[in-house]
């Protein structure tokens, strides 16, 4: 067989196989060259996926060539490729960064470690997409929230400790639920493969312990995808993490958790039970509701900016949520659009206030957090940097020309779709909550006189370094490109929703 | 150069010349000089259009499709036209008059603002080109937020204020009414193309249409109907060219071009029929009650606001008359008054460069020592209040003419008391400048006119205000074919 078949499998291999030779070489520079190569090939590789898909559907790939419900299968559709392409192409852009940021935030022998543990929550996140068998995907899942623990407490801050912590508990008690939902359903099947498990599940739908493992799998997801109100670990998370750490799981983790339910919701246990059996869409809509307005109201209070930007991101992810409750071709567009377009803003978004760090930790007052204090008048200092996090947080608001905006579009037709005007207004108010914690930001940057500027000094202009503003303002201007050129977005989103919407079950 | 190259080179000219202003921000002199023959560059691209879009062709062109059935996409007709040389021709003149304030003032950020006006041009013009209710959306968001940095340019706690209202009042109404809106006209008619006579079914009902004729009428924002005025006032915390040319004349006749290019192109004057009365009245109780609150402020600019909100609501009431002499008359008006408002505003940054004064009061006896720039001042006056021999005349009498042929009395009541009620604030003014005394303290301090390129500037729009009263044909043809052709 020629490589191109073996794609699936190597997608992950690639990526896991890195992390231990990264501790084998016992080297930050080598380290930092394997797990960067080995990212780089799995996005090279997503993109060869991403086409495979679009010429002959969906791919499988039966690993050790064991034929599907006794074997394990991988199983790359639509959707999940163009998750793949989410997840690799941030950490292809996230590493490189890693290099220039973490020599400042992490103590010098802890660097291979840093990269062996990325390259672990890397395949992690690539094997619970790809994985086509349900305990194959609890077992990545814990590779990635294992090394995901790790990476949060590598954070200089000593509240990291407690962040990783408190996520370390509300993780364990998310897979614990979903390990438990997956126990229900094998024990309703004898399978573990998603695909079979959703077919042999048609007529048992109704009894009791398939109800118990949706319950168990909707919460244990959830909370891996912060969903409001089991968003609590991820602001501390996020705001003491490395940066770069920071960066790659806002633009990843909660989006592949993200992926898992609708994967479940759509694949295994199937519509009509799920939307239509259930009041499962309408608690759905209310939470998402309360996270779009309750998060971002909460953002618009934050003194530390990266806070704020966290708080954004659990609100953010109520627009997820809210075009998968719609159970609609446009809502579940919307839900996947977002999934990408956010990863994509956020993720920009956490790199550049690394490099807002990096500034203020070099103007003496050692390495702190970004408080709202800390960073007026940097709209000066650094405009490139501020400018960036300006444009990106335009996609956060949904302005159009960025690709936020089609997010909104597509979230607003489902709404008018189903006659809910109301829920229209809702979104629009939203994003008014978004323009307001935006410009907290810049207001902040641009209006309040610096430290320096209140002693009377003018402000000397003094970016971030060379290597930290490219990756990133690679992520910003892919998130201004996507909102004009949306042939690869819109339509993949589009062909994974009417591949999941609709398909009779 | 065909159409359709002109188009796009018309809207990348500014881009190129934002960037020449950046690259040349260490010497002011290049600088400018940049500035200046972009200006003169865009406008010589943009004439060149006029020929062929008065021989009936609409060249077009299209960029990029973001969703399915929804391109961003040009296409010239005779009303983004008329804007367009507004815009691109006062921005020439508005260029010499910036060169002569910003310097006479020592403003800092020189470069920053340059580079933003720039910017603020061509999405203007790339509005004036749209082709499609989407493009227009996508630049007219893009020239609130290009205008904010122009707005707050100061820096100062004040403008920070200024500036949240003026953001927090254009994209809240963008957000929250325009954009469903224009998703509900996607949504329904599967585009959003401009066409003559509108593109919504008949399938709409007449709830529905009133619902989002109000969506879009309060959704344009820079359009000021009240109660979502404010943002205008607020932002005369910004340098006088930006008041003169972005909020007498890009960014609030971008709101009125809007008004009327829904009501023409996404409505249609037969659609709407009988539905718009009540935007007539509020059109009108905008006219008069901006008059009044105009009537008692002493701050001259904070005054021309107002007058602003006022005038712009005579469009939007002609557009709401839906007769078609009332259209052209709306038409004429984004020119007339793009003219008369721009002098006005000349002449009071130059009454702020040369003699430090921004309130009424304080103007005694000011027109002996400023001469040409109260002359100016005067004819902008006469074309606000409407009174030959200025362009505000022209579009009145059509205004008045749709008004008769609709037997619309509300409107010709509306126009009448407004027509006093400019008189009465504009008025009192040229008295004061003219034969009252200098107040003692301005005795203490001797001035002259502003520096030459303002007094330059200020005179040649003033020209332009008379120009336009013997000369309409341009704006008069590209009105006609706005009512007649597609």
């Amino acid at each position: 067989m020629s490589l191109a078949a073996h794609l699936p499998v190597l997608q992950v291999v690639v990526p896991l196989l890195s992390a231990p030779l990264a501790v084998l070489v016992r080297h930050g520079g080598l380290a930092f060259g394997l797990v960067t190569a080995a990212a780089w090939a799995a996005f090279a590789m997503a993109i060869g996926l991403w086409f495979q898909v679009g010429e002959s559907g969906t791919v499988t790939y039966h690993i050790g060539s064991w034929p599907p419900p006794w074997g394990i299968e991988y199983r790359v559709d639509r959707l999940a490729s163009f998750v793949l392409v989410l997840v690799s192409g941030v950490a292809a852009v996230v590493l490189p960064y890693s290099r220039a940021c973490v020599g400042r935030e992490i103590a010098r022998e802890q660097h291979y470690l840093y990269y062996a543990m990325f390259a672990l929550c890397l395949a992690g996140l690539l094997g619970i997409v790809i994985t086509g068998d349900a305990f194959n995907l609890f077992v990545f899942l814990e590779i990635s929230s294992l090394s995901t623990y790790v990476l949060i407490a590598l954070g200089r801050d000593r509240r990291a400790l407690a962040a990783s912590y408190r996520y370390l508990i509300m993780g364990s008690i998310g897979a614990t639920f979903i390990v438990i939902g997956i126990g229900f359903l094998y024990l309703m099947t004898g399978t573990l493969n998603l695909v079979d498990m959703g077919t042999r599940l048609s007529g048992v739908e109704n009894s009791r312990p398939v109800l118990v493992a949706l319950a168990f799998l909707t919460v244990g997801i959830c909370l891996k995808l912060a969903l409001f109100p089991l968003h609590q670990w991820l602001p501390n998370a996020y705001t003491y993490a490395p940066s770069a750490v920071t960066a790659f799981l806002a633009a990843t983790a909660t989006k592949v958790s993200v992926y898992v339910l609708i994967r479940f919701y759509f694949t295994v246990f199937g519509e009509s039970l799920v939307f239509h059996k259930l009041p499962l869409p309408e608690i759905m809509l209310w939470l998402s509701l309360m996270a779009m307005f309750g998060a971002s109201a909460v953002a618009l209070f934050q003194n530390n900016l990266k806070r704020l930007f966290a708080y954004s991101s659990v609100g953010q992810i109520g627009y997820i949520t809210l075009g998968l409750s719609f159970d609609s071709v446009y809502g579940l567009t919307a839900s996947v659009l977002h999934l990408f377009n956010h990863g994509l803003a956020k993720g920009a978004i956490f790199l550049l206030i690394g490099g807002l760090v990096l500034g203020l930790g070099r103007s003496g007052g050692g390495h702190g957090q970004p408080t709202l204090d800390r960073i007026a008048g940097l709209g000066r200092r650094m405009p490139i940097t501020c400018l960036g996090i300006f444009l990106a947080g335009l996609s956060l608001i949904g302005v159009p020309g960025t690709a936020g905006f089609l997010t909104k579009w597509y979230l607003i037709l489902a709404a008018l779709e189903q006659g809910q005007y109301w829920l229209v207004a809702a979104v629009l108010l939203s994003s008014l909550l978004a323009v307001a914690y935006v410009w907290r930001f810049v207001e902040v940057a641009w209006f309040r006189p610096s430290a320096r500027e209140e002693a009377g000094q003018d402000e000397v202009r003094h970016e971030a370094p060379r290597a930290l503003l490219v990756p990133a303002w690679l992520l910003v201007l892919a998130s201004l490109w996507f909102g004009l050129d949306t042939s690869f977005t819109v339509s993949s989103a589009l062909d994974a929703a009417e591949a999941l919407v609709g398909s009779g079950r | 150069m065909t159409p359709e190259t002109a188009l796009v080179v018309a809207l990348g000219l500014p881009l190129v010349g934002a960037l020449g202003i950046a690259l040349a921000g260490r010497m002011p002199n290049l600088r400018e000089a940049v500035t200046l023959l972009t200006a003169l560059a865009v406008f010589a691209t943009v004439s060149q259009l006029l020929e062929p879009v008065l021989a009936g062709q609409r060249p077009g062109l299209m960029l990029m499709e973001p969703v399915p059935g929804l391109p961003v996409a040009f296409r010239l007709e005779p009303l983004g036209m008329l804007f367009a040389l507004i815009a691109s021709g006062l921005w020439i003149v508005n260029s010499i008059y910036s060169i002569g304030y910003m310097r006479g003032n020592r403003e800092p950020h020189q470069t920053r603002f340059y580079v933003f006006f720039a910017l603020a041009i061509g999405a203007a013009l790339a509005i004036a080109f749209a082709g499609n209710l989407f493009t227009l959306f996508l630049f007219y968001e893009a020239l609130t937020l290009i205008t904010y940095p122009l707005v707050t340019h100061a820096g100062t706690a004040k403008a920070r204020t200024g500036g949240r209202i003026y953001l927090g009042i254009l994209m809240g109404t963008s957000i929250l009414f325009l954009l469903p809106a224009v998703i509900y006209v996607w949504y329904v008619a599967g585009h959003t193309d401009f066409r003559l006579g509108g593109i919504l079914p008949d399938t709409v009902s007449p709830v529905v249409l009133t619902v989002l004729l109000a969506l879009f009428m309060f959704g344009i924002g820079k359009a000021a109907l009240m109660p979502f005025h404010r943002w205008l006032p607020a932002a005369m915390v910004a340098p006088t060219p930006v008041s003169a040319l972005l909020h007498a004349v890009a960014v609030v006749k971008a709101g009125v071009f809007t008004v009327v290019k829904v009501v023409v192109y996404v409505f249609g004057a037969d659609t709407l029929a009988g539905q718009t009365g009540w935007l007539a009245a509020i059109a009108g109780f905008t006219i008069v009650a901006a008059s009044v609150v105009a009537l008692s402020a002493d701050n001259l600019k904070r005054r021309l606001a107002y007058s602003t909100v006022s005038q712009l609501s005579y469009v939007v009431l002609a557009a709401a008359i839906l007769a078609p002499l009332s259209l052209m008359g709306a038409v004429l008006h984004i020119a007339a008054h793009a003219f008369g408002k721009i002098t006005l505003f000349f002449a009071a940054g130059a009454i702020y460069t040369a003699a430090h004064k921004t309130e009424v009061s304080q103007l005694d006896g000011i027109g002996r020592r400023m001469p040409w720039t109260m002359a100016a001042f005067g004819i902008g006056a006469l074309s606000m209040i409407g009174l030959p021999p200025a362009a505000g005349f022209v579009s009145k009498w059509y205004l008045v003419s749709g008004a008769m042929a609709q037997s619309h009395w509300l409107a010709l009541v509306v126009i009448l008391l407004s027509t006093l009620l400019n008189a009465a604030y504009f008025l009192p003014i040229l008295w004061r400048a003219f034969f009252r005394p200098l107040s003692v303290e301005a005795q203490a301090h001797p001035h002259g006119e502003a520096p030459w390129p303002m007094v330059l500037a200020l005179g040649l729009t003033a020209l332009g205000t008379v120009t336009l009263f013997f000369l309409p044909d341009v704006p008069l043809a590209l009105a006609r074919q706005m009512v007649t052709l597609p």
